[in-house]
C-alpha cells in the first residue's frame, strides 16, 4: 500500500492520457478530462506524461500517504493542504510517509489533478489505466474511489525534484468569459438559418448534470429544424438521425433543446444529429467549468481550428521546455 | 454565542428538501447536531448531502431553495 483513501472527495478517478483505439468497438478515449494539466503535474514530480494521476472533480479527496513520495497538483485552484498547512499549487511538493493530503473549497475552475512520483500502479486494461466507470473498466477496480480504498504507487523514477515550480506565465488562465470555439459539420444543414444563427448568438449555461460523458448546456433558445421526411432508420424526432458515428468534442443537441459536446467517456454511437463539433484545442477548458458558467459557442473554419491545435501544442512544448 | 457562516462544499444546485412534496430538512430556528442533513446539492446526476459540522442552532440559510449554488459560498449560518 503506497497510499490509503480516508475521504473519496466526489467522484475521484485514476486517469492517464486515456484508451485511444478502441472507440469503433464502444470503448472510448477516457484519460484526463484536462489532458495539459495532467501532463504537467507528471512532469513536476519527474513521471512520464502519460502515468496515471487522479483526477479531482469539484471536491477533493483526503489522503493518508504510507510512504515518502514526490507529489504536484495542477489544473483547476483545489487548494491542497498536507497535515492542513496550506501549500502551493503547480509545485512539486515533498510528502513524508504517515502525512495526510487534504483539499480545501474548490476556488476556480472545476478539476485538479494530482501526479505522485512512480505513477500509481492499477492494471494496464486496453493500454490505459484510466477509469471508465460507465463500463466498469480500468482505473481502480473500474470506479471512483471509496473511503478505505489503497492504492499502489510505482517505482519512483529519478527526475522529480522537490519544489520544482511551473513559472506563472505558463499557468492557465482561466477566461473570464467563456467561448468554446466550434466547427459547423455533416448535420449543420438540418436546423434552419436563424436556428444556426442563434446557436452562436446564445448564451448557454453548464447544466449541473454536466460531466465525463458528456457538457451539457441550457439557457439558449429552442432550434427550429428544416422539415424533412425522415430517413428509414431515423426517428420521428427532427433531432434523430440514421444510427451513426459520434467523435470526441461532437455536439448533439436532443430535441434542439440542450446542446451536449461529448467529452472523454462518451459513448461513440447512436442517433442523434450532431450540427457542430467542439475543436480539439477547447476540450481541456470544457474540464474547466463549473455548472452554471455562462458559455457562447464561436463559429471557427478549418484553418482556424488547425491554427489552434499548433498553438495549443506549442503551450505544451513551453510547459515541457521550463521543466526539462 | 457566536454565528459562523458555513461555505457550501460543491458546485450545483442546492435543494432543502429531499424531494419536491416532502417538508425541509431543515428550517430557521431549528437545532442542528453534528452530521444533520441541511440540504442536498445536485452535481453531474447525482443528490449530495450536506452535513452539518458544527452544533448549533441553524440561525438563516444564505441563499434560496433551488438556487444555483458555487463552492466556497455561504450558505447557512449557525449559531453555536
Amino acid at each position: 500500500m503506497s497510499f490509503k483513501v480516508t475521504k473519496p472527495g466526489l467522484a475521484t478517478t485514476v486517469q492517464d492520457l486515456g484508451r485511444p483505439g478502441y472507440f469503433h468497438l464502444g470503448i472510448p478515449l477516457s484519460g484526463a478530462m484536462d489532458q495539459i494539466a495532467l501532463r504537467t503535474a507528471n512532469l513536476l514530480v519527474g513521471n512520464d506524461e502519460g502515468a496515471a494521476g487522479l483526477e479531482i472533480v469539484f471536491m477533493g479527496p483526503e489522503l493518508i500517504f504510507a510512504r515518502d513520495a514526490l507529489i504536484a497538483i495542477t489544473g483547476g485552484e483545489i487548494p491542497p493542504k498536507l497535515d492542513g498547512q496550506p501549500q502551493p499549487t503547480w509545485t512539486a511538493l515533498p510528502v513524508k510517509a504517515g502525512q495526510t493530503l487534504s483539499f480545501d473549497f474548490l476556488k476556480a475552475g472545476a478539476r485538479a489533478y494530482l501526479a505522485i512520483e512512480g505513477g500509481i500502479d492499477v492494471p494496464l486494461v486496453l493500454g490505459s489505466r484510466s477509469t471508465y466507470a460507465l463500463g466498469t473498466l480500468g482505473g481502480f477496480q473500474g470506479r471512483k474511489l471509496q473511503a478505505g480504498d489503497e492504492l499502489q504507487l510505482g517505482p519512483a523514477g529519478n527526475g522529480g525534484r522537490a519544489g520544482r515550480s511551473l513559472p506563472d506565465s505558463l499557468r492557465p488562465v482561466l477566461p473570464k468569459e467563456i467561448r468554446l470555439r466550434a466547427l459547423p459539420g455533416q448535420f449543420w444543414e438540418r436546423i434552419t438559418e436563424q436556428a444556426q444563427a442563434q446557436f452562436f448568438e446564445d448564451t448557454w449555461k453548464v447544466a449541473p448534470e454536466a460531466d465525463r460523458i458528456g457538457y451539457r448546456f441550457r439557457g439558449g433558445r429552442p432550434l427550429d429544424f428544416v422539415p424533412r421526411e425522415p430517413p428509414f432508420g431515423a426517428g420521428s424526432d427532427p433531432s434523430n438521425i440514421v444510427d451513426g458515428c459520434y467523435s470526441y468534442g461532437s455536439i448533439q443537441i436532443p430535441g434542439g433543446t440542450e446542446p451536449i459536446v461529448l467529452h472523454r467517456d462518451a459513448v461513440s454511437g447512436g442517433g442523434y444529429f450532431m450540427p457542430a463539433t467542439v475543436i480539439s484545442a477547447d476540450m481541456d477548458l470544457i474540464a474547466q467549468l463549473q455548472p452554471h458558467v455562462p458559455v457562447r459557442f464561436e463559429r471557427v473554419d478549418m484553418e482556424t481550428a488547425l491554427a489552434a491545435r499548433a498553438t495549443h501544442r506549442a503551450d505544451l512544448e513551453r510547459i515541457r521546455s521550463a521543466l526539462a | 454565542m457566536a454565528t459562523t457562516q458555513v461555505p457550501c462544499p460543491l458546485p450545483g444546485t442546492f435543494y432543502r428538501r429531499p424531494s419536491p412534496d416532502q417538508p425541509a430538512f431543515k428550517n430557521e430556528g431549528d437545532p442542528v447536531a453534528v452530521g444533520d442533513t441541511i440540504g442536498l446539492i445536485e452535481v453531474m446526476k447525482t443528490f449530495n448531502e450536506v452535513k452539518a459540522e458544527i452544533a448549533g442552532t441553524l440561525k438563516a440559510f444564505l441563499v434560496e431553495d433551488e438556487e444555483a449554488v458555487m463552492a466556497g459560498q455561504p450558505l447557512y449560518e449557525i449559531d453555536a
